[in-house]
Order: structure tokens, then sequence, then C-alpha cells
């Protein structure tokens, strides 16, 4: 693509190294933002760079926070006891729109993966013993919940931090896993299936 | 089962070609490099959807060409269906179930069985352990699909426990913890995938020796010796007592990965005490239990590609064979053969119906 102007060539380039947005899209934003007053890509800009700089994560959990420690961790209201383990921060923003959990979170920040090279230094694994480890004595946790994915790294990762919990004797527990609500049986894939027929639980009539 | 008609496009040295086949015997005449295989080859794309001898896709598009398509009509359990394949480069291979494209290569596999008896499969018997083991696992997966999903995963699981061990090599620091969910799997898979190979060559040994006895003539036993990790009792303990040498070797040592089918001739091994006849025989014997197994199984006969058969076989060997199909043991049989008369002299002793078609420089035209 030919540009006019070097200034706008510079602009696309950056622009369009965001994911999801090709040079096409990343000339039309540029040429949209050339249109607006000038103030508003100074408060754009300003919002960038006050994102990058003043971002953190909370020390406890991992999760993004405006403190050093985020709102969930600091709560009254939540049950201290119960650590829900994920993979990353949108994990986090799922679950709590789902309105059904109460407790704390760890996030990991990543699987398990030696192609990769991830490993459990990679991750937050030592700072979730760590946390375990050192709560005080009314905040004891008492069941850890697994919420990675159901891929053959995720599971990795669940059985390496099972037997990191195991021995320090805390309940592990793994969110279910089988046909979704309002989903179809005939269109579940066999290995979904034959995992829920497996798993199967007693049905409450009342 | 059977292919009714084809059509290429740009595959391999084919412009643009149409056939209609016999339900019995198909014929391909021509001299070397006129595109006899080729043809073989186009119908093993549409049931295995690649091809059995380079398995570059983009390679078998006509010279200076952008793209190939073989469709061709079946008949299967008195249903027609039309498949498809479509290779083009730089895109994704696509693969068509009347008209419907399949999300995934394996969906398809095992619907169309065909077996192949071609001049370089001695390669089975001379080449390492890989090439046994692709052979017997392609024919355990059409017939039994979760065995697929076992093999997947562990090669999953084995591929990721080689670069921890690499990583530990490097590092000089072992964490058995790390190691322990990639170790439990591993012995798992490696157990169930022994089982089922196991009970597979066991059943596979009964066809292959009737087989082998008929095309040879000969009194000496032929056996499959599997050899594997997975047999002895103390696997796990043995896996895990290899973990200093795998560190070094910066891989996996034990494990079903390792397994092996040896051919014996009389209680030795064919590969090296096996007469060049000795070993053509068995090949034979070995393709025709494939195709045995895969009828009874499946209930369908399978497509069968000879492949300059008559060039390899003696006389005695090439009554044998005809013999199986006057009694119409086999299905639809495709046969390619450089020399004309010599086909139509040995297939002119069958009741059966007979096409021939002569094949010269990429056009095709029925006798």
């Amino acid at each position: 693509m030919n540009f006019p102007s070097k200034l706008i060539e510079d602009a696309v380039n950056e622009i369009s190294r965001l994911p999801g947005i090709g040079k096409k899209t990343a000339l039309r934003l540029t040429l949209h933002l050339l249109k607006q007053p000038e103030s508003s890509s100074q408060s754009l800009s300003h919002a960038i760079v006050k994102l990058r700089t003043e971002v953190r994560y909370c020390i406890i959990c991992h999760n993004i926070s405006d403190q050093e420690i985020c709102s969930i961790c600091s709560s009254h209201r939540r049950d201290k006891s119960l650590i829900c383990i994920v993979e990353d921060i949108p994990d986090v923003l799922a679950i709590e729109n789902t309105a059904q959990y109460n407790g704390l979170y760890h996030v990991l920040g990543g699987v398990i993966s030696p192609i990769q090279g991830i490993g459990p230094d990679e991750l937050k694994i030592d700072s979730l013993l760590h946390r375990i480890d050192t709560a005080a004595a009314d905040d004891k946790v008492q069941e850890v919940i697994l919420a990675l994915s159901a891929t053959m790294e995720g599971d990795t990762t669940s059985f390496f931090i099972t037997r990191k919990l195991n021995e320090r004797g805390i309940k592990v527990s793994t969110i279910s896993r089988g046909i979704p609500i309002g989903g179809e049986l005939e269109f579940t894939d066999e290995v979904t299936l034959g995992r829920s027929i497996l798993t199967r639980i007693s049905y409450n009539a009342e | 089962m059977h292919l009714k008609n084809i059509n290429l496009h740009q595959f391999k040295n084919y412009h643009l070609v149409r056939a209609e086949f016999s339900n019995e015997i198909n014929c391909f005449l021509g001299t070397n490099g006129s595109g006899k295989t080729n043809l073989l080859d186009a119908i093993h794309y549409l049931c295995f959807t690649r091809s059995a001898f380079n398995t570059v896709d983009v390679q078998n598009i006509l010279h200076e060409k952008s793209f190939f398509t073989i469709k061709g009509d079946f008949e299967l359990e008195e249903k027609n269906i039309e498949i498809k394949c479509i290779v083009e480069s730089g895109k994704k291979k696509q693969m068509l179930h009347t008209g419907k494209a399949y999300d995934k290569m394996s969906e398809h596999i095992g619907l169309l069985p065909v077996v192949m008896i071609a001049p370089d499969d001695t390669q089975l018997i001379k080449d390492g352990s890989e090439g046994r083991r692709n052979f017997f696992d392609s024919i355990i997966s059409q017939l039994d699909k979760p065995y697929l999903h076992l093999l997947v995963r562990y090669q999953h699981f084995l591929k990721q426990r080689n670069a921890l061990l690499k990583q530990f090599s490097e590092s000089g620091q072992i964490d058995q913890s790390l190691l322990e969910p990639y170790n439990i799997e591993i012995i798992n898979l490696t157990k169930s995938i022994y089982i089922k190979r196991e009970t597979f060559i066991q059943d596979f040994l009964k066809g292959l020796q009737k087989h082998y006895g008929v095309i040879s003539g000969e009194k000496e036993t032929v056996e499959v010796v599997y050899q594997s990790d997975g047999k002895d009792l103390d696997f796990e303990t043995k896996f895990k007592a290899s973990l200093s040498r795998d560190i070094i070797l910066k891989r996996t040592n034990k494990g079903i990965h390792k397994d092996d089918f040896v051919f014996t001739i009389g209680g030795y091994p064919l590969k090296k005490f096996g007469s060049q006849g000795q070993q053509k025989s068995f090949l034979i014997a070995l393709k025709l239990s494939q195709f045995q197994i895969l009828k009874e199984r499946k209930g369908i006969l399978p497509i069968l590609l000879l492949d300059d058969i008559f060039d390899k076989l003696d006389d005695l060997r090439i009554a044998k064979m005809i013999e199986l199909v006057a009694n119409h043991e086999f299905g639809q049989l495709f046969i390619t053969d450089a020399r004309p008369e010599r086909s139509k002299q040995i297939l002119s002793t069958i009741n059966a119906d007979k096409r021939y078609f002569n094949i010269k420089d990429g056009m095709l035209s029925p006798d």
C-alpha cells in the first residue's frame, strides 16, 4: 500500500499491529482521527499511555487492578476460603458474569506446555502455594476450584497443581464438563458426550 | 462398493480426463511413464484423502498449474455418493462428500476402504519399524476410531515429555513432579494401545498365514512377532527407571512409539533370511489379509489397486492371484500393466466384466 505521507504510513503501521486489524482498517481509523478535533487524538493517546504506565496487577491474585490489591481480593463480602484457578484475565470476567461465584481467584497466566517453553516457573503457581501457606487463621483456604481449559495442557496443569495441593490437605475440585445448556444431544461431539455419561449426576426431581 | 467413474483435472500428468469404470475388472495399459499409476493414485486420493506415493499434495498438481481436482462417483451399499478432492497451492485441501466439505480429513478415512499393492512395498520389510507401525496403525484406525484418538493423545504427550527432557538436560535440574503428569498419561496410553495392537495382530495373523500358504504354495510358517515395551508387566517401573537415559538422550526411550512388528519365516527374520520370492509372497499375503480384515469387519468389499503386479510375480503366483479373482473373492479391481497382450491373455480366462483403457501422453481411451 502506498501512502501520500510518511506520517500516515507510520500511524497505519502502528495501528495495524493490533490484533484483528489489517492495513485497510488501520488506514480508515487514521483518516478518521484526522477528521476529528485534535483534542480527541490527545485524549486517546493519553489514555493509552496511562493504561500502559499505570496498570497494575493484584499482588495476590494477579488479576488486573487499579490498586496494589484488586477489588475482589479486598472485598469483605467475598468468601476467602475458596479460590478459583483460571488461566487468564478474561476467564475471571467470564466467571464473574455468571454471578454464581463468591470466592476469590488466582490467575496463572497460562498453562504448562514444555514445547512452548512454559513451565511452572513461568506461571503463578509458587505464588498460589505461598498464598495458601501464609493465609491468616480466619481466612484459611478450604477448597480450590480448577477452572482451566479442557485441553491436554489444561489437564496436565490441573494434575500438577492438584499434587501440590494434596500435600497440603486442601480439597480440590474441578468445574464440570459436558453438554451446554440449550445444546442438543445429537450435535454434541462424541468425547464430550462420552464423558458426560461417565460423570453423570443423580437427578433431583424435587 | 465400487467406483463408477472418475474425473481428473490437472492431476499429475492429466489435463482433463474422464473414465467410466466396470464394477469388476479395470485394466490400465500403457508404456512406462504414461500415467497408469497416477490413475490408481487418484483413486487412492478419493478413498484415503492423500496420495499413496507423494504426501506433499501440491507436488501432485500438473506442472505450472495452481490446482487439481479429482471427482468420483461411488456406489456404497446401494447409495450413490460423490467424492471430490480439491488441492490448490497455498490453500487448505478440501474433501467433499456429495457437496459437503469435511471439517477434518480423518472423518472421511474408513468410509471407502481401499488396498493397494505397489512395487515399492518391499520397503515395508526392509526399512525401519516406523513404516510397519504406520501400516498397522492405518488399518486399526480404519476399524476402530477411538484407537486413532489414543494415538493422537499419545503423540502429543510424548512431544511434551521430550521437550521437558530437553529442558532438564540443558538446565541440569530435574523436577519429578512436573514429569509425573506426562509419565502417567504415557504409561496408561501405552497399556491401552498395546492391548489393541496385540489383539489386532492375533486376528490378522490367521489371515496372513492362510494367504501366504495359498500364494507361495510353500510350507514354512510365517509370523508377525509383535515386540512392545507394553508387553512387560513391569513396564511402569522400567519406564521410570530409564529416566536418566532419557535425559542424556533428550527423548523418551520406552513406550509404544518404539514398538516393532518383526516379520519372520520359519522362525527367522524375513528381512535377512527371506529370499526375494518369499518376501514378495509375504507382502502380497500381508496386503490380502489387510483386504480380508477390512472386508470382514466393515462388511464391504474394499477396492483393490494392483500396480504392476504381473511384473513382480512369477507365473505360479499370478495363477494363484487370478484364482482368487476368479472366485470373486475381491470386489472392484484396478490393474496397471505395461504389456497389453499379457494382461489380456491372463484375464481372458476369467469370467467377469472387464474393461481395458489405453493410456498415452496423459490421454485415456477405452480399448
